[in-house]
């Protein structure tokens, strides 16, 4: 909740992440020609791999300025849970990024000439999957909180542990779009990492974030 | 009660106290004295739990505060060198969070009348980040107000005061001693007390006194 209210008073923020992606997906058009069968190729790939980076972009936000004014400590000091705390912290980070990528996607889908049922499977595979970015990326976070140069370390850390999500969650998207209509079990594969991730992140997160604090 | 038994604490290859012993009664008030980088701050750190001890135990009631958790971190009020409110939101915003999160059940009047006793009053709906340094601080100090831990850890409470907010914070803190909780600060400032007793604690010196 607190963190909602804070993202309306610095909405700038928010509609980064945003235009960040759009951009990242309308510069391949205008880079590697319109020509359509290339486009519907690359279009899953690029659309996940801007939904990384731009999840990556707003993940440095996440604790930093709690870390700088010194709520993060009290928020460990709270007698609530640091696992509830936590998951409500990347809950609301998702909304903020993930969730608005998802709603733009038809706008990729259009650029990249997909068939409708694939704009369809691409939205459920980013619902699916941005979540588990953001909890991925929290313990990246967490860890290099406070730390020199602490973003281009979060990349390094965190991008190996996107590469699953991102193949499966492409690879649903191209199978979609060449017409496979069993798609059962990507979305599992990808419920099964959503799962496992809302688990164990805030655990490993919360852990994280009180070794930094020290 | 809180007991200290045999503590240490290094920050990275300096060691900067060991074997600190004490124990603090409800209705007292501990004074942590030193030069700088005497380990003021992080005795105070260690015993609200923010940092790891390398040995020794604290005790809150008999129990380690470690095994305790959450129930102690109920216990505890920590206001440390930043003033944990956030400059984006107002401060009466910024109280109804921290009193949510610290599990009070408080209602927006009490949280506009602390604003008010802490002479805050008019400034209540604006941003803390248009408040000067002084008001910040009344507003994080407000949360002393609206809590019902017993005891308080507080690091330099008095810096970026004037004169008339750390008499009203000397008067605070001597009601909430006289109501049997326990303060632990670092100042230099004296708080007069009605009631209760004083302990001092040195440190950076080979030998800590009690008095």
């Amino acid at each position: 909740m607190r963190d909602l209210t804070l993202a309306m008073r610095r909405r700038t923020d928010v509609l980064t992440t945003l235009f960040f992606f759009i951009i990242v997906v309308s510069l391949f058009p205008l880079g590697a020609g319109t020509e359509k069968i290339i486009l519907q190729k690359i279009a899953p790939g690029v659309a996940w791999v801007a939904a990384l980076l731009a999840s990556m972009l707003a993940l440095e936000r996440l604790f930093a300025s709690d870390f700088a004014d010194g709520t993060l400590e009290q928020m460990l000091l709270t007698p609530q849970p640091m696992f509830i705390l936590v998951l409500g912290k990347v809950f609301a980070h998702w909304l903020l990024t993930g969730l608005p990528l998802v709603f733009i996607a038809p706008l990729v889908g259009l650029q990249y000439y997909l068939p409708n049922e694939a704009v369809g499977t691409m939205m459920l595979a980013l619902l699916i999957g941005t979540p588990v970015l953001s909890l991925v990326g929290a313990i990246g976070a967490a860890l290099t909180l406070g730390l020199r140069g602490g973003g281009i370390l979060l990349s390094l850390l965190i991008l190996p542990l996107y590469i699953p999500i991102m193949i499966y969650g492409a690879g649903v998207v191209s199978a979609s779009a060449m017409g496979t209509t069993d798609l059962q079990a990507y979305f599992s594969i990808l419920s099964g990492f959503l799962i496992l991730a809302l688990v164990l992140s805030p655990i490993a997160t919360a852990a994280a974030l009180r070794i930094s604090v020290e | 009660m809180l007991e200290i038994t045999n503590l240490a604490c290094s920050r990275g290859d300096r060691q900067l106290f060991t074997g600190l012993n004490f124990s603090l009664e409800p209705g007292s008030l501990l004074y942590v004295e030193g030069r700088n980088g005497t380990g003021k701050s992080t005795l105070l750190r260690t015993i609200c739990g923010l940092f790891l001890a390398d040995s020794g135990e604290i005790l809150w009631n008999g129990e380690s505060t470690q095994s305790l958790a959450e129930d102690y971190t109920k216990e505890v009020v920590y206001l440390g060198h930043h003033n944990g409110i956030k400059d984006d939101l107002t401060g009466l915003e910024n109280l109804r969070i921290s009193t949510v999160l610290d599990g009070d059940d408080v209602t927006e009047d009490q949280i506009w009348n602390a604003l008010k006793k802490m002479g805050l009053k008019g400034f209540e709906d604006l941003p803390t980040k248009v408040l000067s340094q002084g008001q910040k601080r009344r507003v994080a100090l407000a949360r002393l107000l609206l809590n019902s831990s017993k005891l308080w850890i507080l690091d330099e409470p008095f810096t970026a005061l004037d004169v008339a907010a750390v008499d009203l914070l000397q008067s605070v803190i001597a009601e909430h001693i006289n109501d049997g909780g326990i303060v632990i600060l670092t100042t230099h400032q004296e708080v007069a007390l009605t009631s209760g007793q004083i302990q001092r604690l040195e440190l950076g010196k080979k030998k800590n006194k009690n008095v």
